[in-house]
C-alpha cells in the first residue's frame, strides 16, 4: 500500500492512498442466470473480478463464462486452462469465453480471482487470467485460466453466465479497478 | 456504479527473531475478502499450514496442483485438521524466501463454508496452487500460520494481511 500526503493536508499528515478501488458488487439473495457489470468507468488501468459462486441444484462443476461488451461470439475468444482435479493435472483449450469455475451442488463455493489487464486500450486484444478453485472435501478443481478476446474495443461491460444453469443464492461477484 | 478505495493493510509482521507460528487475531469483519501475503524462510523440511479460529477438528480439505520442472501433479486431502497452504517446502537456504499469496473470499459471512485459495512459489522446489475448504459457516476472526514440523520461521520472514471491501 502506498503512503501519500493529501493535497488538503499539505502540512504533512500522512494518509493511506490506494490504487485499488471497488467499482460494484452483487451478492445473490435469490438465484440468477446472468450477472452483468455495465458502464464500467475507463478511469482505471486494470480490472480485477473476485467471485464466489456455485450452481443451483443438480448442476455439475463447470466453467464460468465471461464475455465482454455483450459479445458472445465464441470464435472471438480463445481460452486455455491448466487444472488439477485431485488426481491428475490436465490442460484444455477452446474457442469460447471461459475464464473461471463454478461449483456444483456441494456446500462449497468456487473462488475466482480474475485479472483483466489494460481493458481500455484500443490497440490491443484483451487478455484475462484467472486463478480458480473449488474444494468439496473429496472432490474439486484448482488451476489457472487465460482467455483472449480478439477485439480491440475498450471493455465497458462484463457478463458472467454458465451454460444454462443458475447461480446459487449467496454467490457473490465484485469488480475492482486498479489505477 | 459506486467506487471506493480499498485493499487495506490490516496487519503485518516481519520476524526479528525466529518463530514457529504467526497469528492474526481479532480480524475485523469490515471487509469482504482477505489476502494473506507470506514471504518466508524456515528450518529445513517444513511446510506452511493454516488453522482458522483455532479449529483443530477434521474440518479442512484441499485440492492442489503443482509443477516441479519435470512434471505436473495433482492431489487432494480430505477431513484434515489443518490446511497445508501450498505444496512447496519452505526454503531453508540462506537469503532464500518463498512467496505465498492466499485469497480468502467472503470470510465474514456466517452462511457459507469458506474457500481458501493459495498460489505458492519456491523457485528451488516448485510452483503451484491449492484450494482448500473449511467446513464451517462461522466468520473468520483468527488465522494461525505455522510450520508443520515445528521448525521455526527464520528472521526476515514477513506475514501481511490485507482486507478488500466490496462496494
Amino acid at each position: 500500500m502506498k503512503i501519500g500526503i493529501m493535497a488538503s493536508q499539505i502540512s504533512g499528515h500522512l494518509t493511506p492512498a490506494t490504487s485499488y478501488e471497488s467499482i460494484a458488487t452483487t451478492t445473490l439473495s435469490t438465484g440468477a442466470t446472468t450477472i452483468t457489470f455495465s458502464s464500467i468507468p475507463a478511469t482505471y488501468k486494470h480490472l480485477q473480478l473476485r467471485t464466489m459462486c456455485a450452481s443451483d441444484s443438480g448442476s455439475a462443476e463447470q466453467a464460468l463464462k465471461v464475455s465482454f461488451n455483450s459479445n458472445t461470439t465464441t470464435t472471438d475468444y480463445y481460452a486455455h486452462r491448466l487444472n488439477g482435479n485431485g488426481a491428475t493435472a490436465g490442460v484444455y483449450t477452446t474457442q469460447d469465453f471461459l475464464l473461471g469455475e463454478v461449483a456444483s451442488t456441494g456446500s462449497g463455493y468456487a473462488v475466482n480471482v480474475i485479472d483483466i489487464l489494460d481493458y481500455t486500450n484500443t490497440n490491443k486484444y484483451k487478455t484475462g487470467r484467472a486463478l480458480f478453485g473449488i474444494d468439496n472435501n473429496g472432490s474439486g478443481f484448482v488451476g489457472l485460466f487465460s482467455m483472449v478476446w480478439m477485439k480491440t474495443d475498450a471493455i465497458t461491460s462484463i457478463t458472467l453466465t454458465q451454460n444454462t444453469q443458475i447461480f446459487r443464492t449467496y454467490s457473490s461477484f465484485a469488480l475492482y479497478g486498479v489505477k | 456504479m459506486t467506487a471506493g478505495a480499498t485493499y487495506t493493510s490490516i496487519a503485518s509482521t516481519t520476524l526479528s527473531s525466529t518463530a514457529s507460528s504467526v497469528t492474526f487475531s481479532s480480524i475485523s469483519g469490515a471487509y469482504t475478502d482477505l489476502v494473506l501475503v507470506i514471504s518466508a524462510r524456515a528450518a529445513s523440511g517444513n511446510y506452511h499450514t493454516l488453522k482458522i479460529n483455532s479449529d483443530s477438528g477434521s474440518n479442512y480439505s484441499r485440492t492442489w496442483i503443482y509443477g516441479d520442472g519435470t512434471s505436473a501433479s495433482s492431489g487432494r486431502q480430505s477431513n484434515a485438521s489443518f490446511i497445508y497452504l501450498v505444496t512447496e517446502v519452505i526454503p531453508s537456504a540462506a537469503s532464500t524466501f518463498d512467496t505465498v499469496i492466499t485469497n480468502i473470499n467472503n470470510y465474514s459471512n456466517a452462511t457459507t463454508y469458506k474457500t481458501i485459495m493459495s498460489r505458492g512459489n519456491n523457485s528451488a522446489d516448485q510452483t503451484g496452487a491449492t484450494v482448500a475448504l473449511w467446513r464451517s459457516t462461522s466468520a473468520i476472526t483468527t488465522l494461525l500460520i505455522a510450520t508443520d514440523a515445528g521448525g521455526n520461521y527464520q528472521i526476515g520472514s514477513t506475514f501481511s494481511l490485507y482486507g478488500i471491501a466490496a462496494a
